[in-house]
């Protein structure tokens, strides 16, 4: 167990170090001169030179590299060009509004599909099933952006529920920043779960075609416990696995489902930093979600042991 | 001898299944429309009509028309092309580079195969948006852009599917055959290996094909993939987006396009698997 969970633990760090430099080579090595990249074709030399100085660039690239690294391991991201405000500062402010809407989505997917998957496989080959999975195939189909301009045009532009877009900031309450993430939660967590859906009911099926399952059955245990006590739990791996990936997707669907609905969170901070050429900015958070998906896989790895018993004996 | 047969077999066994008959239907729908917007499109895609603007759904034009008065129908079909092109190359890439890699990582084993395994972990941990947003970031939005980062998270997929299922083959007794004749670990890849593999790769190559045509539309919607004058159902329906509330239709039918698309796809996809591996049937029905 405890060799198990060293090798994941320095796997996610070898992990965290080869991405970290794939994001210096993208971002500081390709573009030649960042510096130029951001003031434009029309910058003086003057204010090029002075934004190379200042962002370090006349020292040799290990050093950079290091530099940047050491920074980002005390939660120092560097200086925004266009708001000259630490990069930390924009990050821990805008994530206030992504994180808790990639978790609400995950919340609303997980609550939705594994019930879902649950009374679909519970009904094998009857009409519910199929009638259940041919929704869900229709719903691993829908691209978010789209349902969420479908869900504003119903809730927000018809019926007038709630806000189209935008988002009044926590201290107006928590109640208007919930109601403000309702429907982009929606858009990003229904497609994801009907692909969790269609996850869930495979595992359990195959689960359910276990010798254990047969000598449960035979034991004289309800159709109901064996589903729940046996196969559920052993059904969790692949749920989980999809789950792990699922939250990865989540936080990168958010940067567009952001863009339709206003909300000023990562997505919409690393778009106005794309067009505003604020290379440390696209850095900061490309290096954020990284290090995030990375963790939430290290977790899901984790996670197998404590459900899998049979994993804990292995390195 | 026996290939035609099974061949026959699996094509006789294609035909009644439902999912691939409605998918293959709706995929080769998908191709005619694409192929028949080069020589024949309802209206001209880059004509303006500010007078016809914003028009619902009529005789005159089926799907109605967009902010500049542009038909949508011709929009649609024309958009086609580049949903098609970039997701089809993506996956050339994905699988070009991917299903070698796997293959490598199964004959050689040992550190070899470790190494691929901590690549993938490393391509895994750039969702195909992030990798686009960095790419974008330094070489600016274009489709070929879109295209690199789609084919980037290909290859981690590709290579996966191909290592395991390679994995499975090589204990094989024909492989061992092989092996004992003194043929190399290449010549036994390519002629037993890989031809023994092609039906899992057709499958995962449909799949890899419908998100990519899901991911070049988030692409294009933020404005990362084809650039205007050139159209993409992605920008059409970021374009639709503040006309949502006086043209619903400019969003309603290039996100039918793309759901009936990637619908297509996934049948085609779940039809193929259930007549070429049956393995896999088994488990799932």
């Amino acid at each position: 167990m405890l060799n198990y969970v060293s090798k994941r633990i320095l796997i996610g760090i070898l992990t965290l170090l080869a991405a970290s430099i794939v994001v210096f080579i993208v971002l500081e090595i390709v573009p030649g001169d960042p510096a130029r990249l951001m003031l434009g074709m029309n910058a003086t030399e003057d204010a090029v030179q002075a934004l190379q100085q200042q962002m370090g660039l006349d020292q040799p690239l290990l050093i950079r590299y290091f530099s940047w690294i050491g920074g980002l391991l005390v939660g120092d991201f560097g200086k925004s060009y266009t708001y000259s405000v630490p990069v930390l500062n924009l990050i821990t402010e805008r994530i206030a509004v992504s994180l808790p809407l990639a978790l609400i989505s995950l919340f609303l997917s997980t609550i939705i599909a594994i019930p879902v998957g649950l009374f679909s496989a519970s009904r094998r080959g009857t009409m519910t099933d199929s009638g259940t999975m041919a929704i869900a195939q229709v719903g691993v189909a829908i691209p978010n952006f789209w349902f969420a301009l479908l869900l504003v045009y119903v809730f927000a532009v018809s019926l007038r529920l709630v806000p189209a877009g935008g988002f009044p900031g926590w201290n107006a309450g928590v109640w208007a920043g919930l109601k403000s993430l309702i429907l982009p939660s929606i858009a990003l967590g229904l497609p994801q779960a009907a692909i969790l859906a269609r996850v869930t009911r495979s595992a359990l099926l195959d689960v359910l075609g276990e010798d254990y399952i047969r000598t449960a059955r035979a034991k004289g245990l309800t159709r109901r416990k064996v589903l729940y006590r046996h196969a559920l739990r052993n059904a969790l791996i692949p749920v989980l696995t999809i789950l792990g990936l699922q939250f990865a997707f989540l936080l990168a669907g958010t940067i567009i489902i952001e863009n339709v609905f206003y909300l000023p969170g990562l997505g919409r901070l690393v778009f106005q930093a794309i067009t505003q050429r604020d290379l440390i900015v696209v850095e900061g958070v490309v290096m954020l979600l990284v290090a995030t998906v990375i963790l939430v896989n290290l977790l899901v790895d984790l996670s197998y042991a404590l459900v899998d018993p049979r994993l804990r004996g292995r390195s | 001898m026996s290939a035609p047969t099974e061949w026959q077999a699996n094509i006789s066994k294609a035909f009644s299944n439902r999912s691939f008959v409605i998918g293959l239907t709706i995929t080769a729908l998908l191709a005619l429309m694409a192929a028949l917007s080069f020589v024949w499109t309802p209206y001209a895609v880059g004509s303006f009509d500010i007078l016809g603007k914003l028009k619902p759904p009529s005789s005159a034009h089926w799907l109605g028309t967009d902010h500049f008065g542009r038909d949508i129908l011709s929009m649609i079909m024309v958009g086609s092309r580049n949903s098609i092109a970039v997701a089809l190359v993506s996956v050339i890439i994905g699988a070009g580079i991917g299903v070698p890699l796997g293959l490598w990582a199964a004959a050689r084993g040992g550190l070899i195969d470790e190494a691929l395994m901590r690549f993938n972990d490393l391509v895994f941990a750039f969702p195909a948006l992030l990798s686009a947003v960095m790419i974008t970031a330094v070489f600016g939005p274009g489709a070929v852009n879109a295209i690199i980062a789609i084919g980037i998270f290909n290859i981690p997929v590709f290579a996966r599917v191909a290592r395991g299922a390679a994995l499975s083959l090589w204990p094989r007794e024909y492989i061992l055959a092989a092996r004992a004749s003194g043929k190399s670990s290449l010549l036994i890849t390519i002629e037993h290996i890989l031809p023994n593999m092609m039906n899992i790769l057709v499958v995962q190559g449909t799949i890899q094909f419908s998100l990519g045509i899901l991911a070049e539309a988030g692409l294009s919607y933020v404005g990362l993939g084809s650039q205007p004058p050139m159209p993409s159902w992605g920008r059409m329906l970021f374009e639709a987006q503040t006309m949502i509330g006086m043209a619903p239709h400019m969003a309603l039918y290039p996100g039918l396009a793309i759901v009936i698309t990637v619908l297509g796809l996934n049948l085609l996809g779940d039809g193929l698997r259930d007549v070429l591996d049956p393995k896999m049937r088994r488990e799932r029905s």
